[in-house]
């Protein structure tokens, strides 16, 4: 039963979130939350390429031999990643800076490439883009909600700029008293505030 | 026999396209990122190096084939300048840029600038500026190596190759600076 666009669009929003139910693209969802800024210019350039990715593999679609089809996937992904690497490189360098490595990876983020093999390749172009966008969205949330949870609890506050959007200071949210949970902002704390981030999402789930 | 010329032809096509779109690009972006780099990386390591100058030595900087040279002026009179230099690190090259005063080759600081390595450890070399300050006021002669290849450079302890990197880059920088050196001092007074 084929669903409509606005329903591909928001299962990526809340049914289908990829970190959090899908359970995929978990590697960079752990190293870049640290700061909210970072989740979020991370999940921008991701939904670049998951767009970019989605259109060009369910345009393709019929024309891609189905026995080469991971390689010429990969070729589309790994292009488009370039592609956002370099113009962050050009016009947001701080953001491209902070990011580091975790921008090349996106070409090995499950994400990208389950979506063009479970969807793209047998969906038309809107279905397509409207998953891409979904999913993308989603997972800037995601970040952005986890990422919000370990920055407040591992230094107290917000801080930080989202590149030709707006800047935010949200200082001593606790109050002055309050003692950062420095382990938040390291790998355990990752582990951990993704997996709480799960179990609610589970909970929500069953309800 | 169709099929696979298909697979071929598509691959083919595929990756032709992908070429042309990245290296156009590349090509669009390269100015920019460089300017990028100057100002966000280079450019506050080479004030730092330089420290009150009464110019700013970003602006006031010369090319001798590719390498750039900022010259820093001290009541108007040019005494030092900054280059860069580079090593072959853990990860790939180990960038510094290195401060000399003109008059009497001493080394006004060393700083990395681009680098690929280990973080926590290589890539203390940037971070911690107490393996690169071991370098002021030393002269610009000369070969350095690092205590464990028979020279005096401090190692940071467990990170001998970028240790390395960076001294075989102030070798090279020794080198070069000796090689241009009335070049650089003749462009240097001319810089306005």
């Amino acid at each position: 039963m084929a669903k409509s666009l606005v329903q591909e669009f928001t299962k990526g929003l809340w049914k289908e979130i990829p970190p959090f139910r899908l359970v995929l693209g978990l590697c960079p969802t752990l190293a870049v939350t640290k700061a909210v800024e970072n989740g979020v210019g991370m999940g921008i350039a991701f939904t670049a390429v998951l767009v970019g990715s989605n259109i060009l593999v369910s345009l393709l679609r019929n024309v891609i031999p189905a026995k080469v089809r991971i390689a010429c996937y990969i070729i589309i992904i790994a292009t488009f990643v370039t592609l956002i690497d370099l113009l962050m490189q050009a016009y947001a360098f701080p953001l491209s800076q902070k990011l580091g490595i975790f921008i090349p990876l996106i070409v090995v983020n499950c994400i990208v490439l389950g979506r063009a093999e479970a969807f793209a390749s047998k969906n038309g172009v809107m279905a397509s883009t409207a998953d891409a966008f979904g999913m993308g969205i989603g997972y800037t949330f995601a970040l952005g909600a986890l990422a919000a949870v370990r920055e407040l609890l591992g230094t107290g506050s917000l801080v930080g700029e989202i590149p030709y959007l707006f800047k935010y200071s949200v200082t001593n949210v606790f109050g002055p008293h309050f003692q950062p949970f420095d382990f938040m902002i390291q790998a355990p704390g990752a582990f951990i505030g993704l997996g709480l981030m799960l179990c609610l999402m589970n909970l929500a789930a069953k309800k | 026999m169709n099929e696979m010329i298909k697979m071929v032809v598509v691959l083919t096509v595929l990756s032709v396209v992908s070429g042309g779109a990245l290296a156009y690009v590349q090509t669009s972006t390269t100015a920019q990122i460089e300017n990028n780099k100057l100002q966000f990386i280079k450019g506050p390591a080479v004030k730092t190096i330089l420290g009150k100058t009464s110019n700013d030595p970003i602006v006031d900087r010369f090319k001798i084939d590719q390498n750039s040279f900022f010259v820093g002026k001290y009541d108007g009179n040019p005494k030092a300048v900054v280059f860069e230099s580079s090593g072959k690190g853990f990860g790939g090259d180990v960038g510094i840029v290195v401060g000399v005063e003109l008059d009497d080759d001493k080394i006004l600081g060393v700083r990395v600038t681009t680098m690929s390595e280990t973080p926590g450890v290589g890539a203390r070399a940037k971070t911690d500026t107490t393996f690169v300050s071991q370098f002021k006021d030393q002269t610009l002669k000369g070969t350095f190596k690092v205590k464990a290849d028979g020279g005096q450079v401090d190692a940071i302890g467990g990170a001998t190759i970028t240790s390395r990197a960076v001294s075989a880059a102030l070798t090279d920088a020794s080198k070069f600076y000796k090689e241009l050196k009335p070049q650089i001092i003749e462009k240097a007074k001319a810089v306005k």
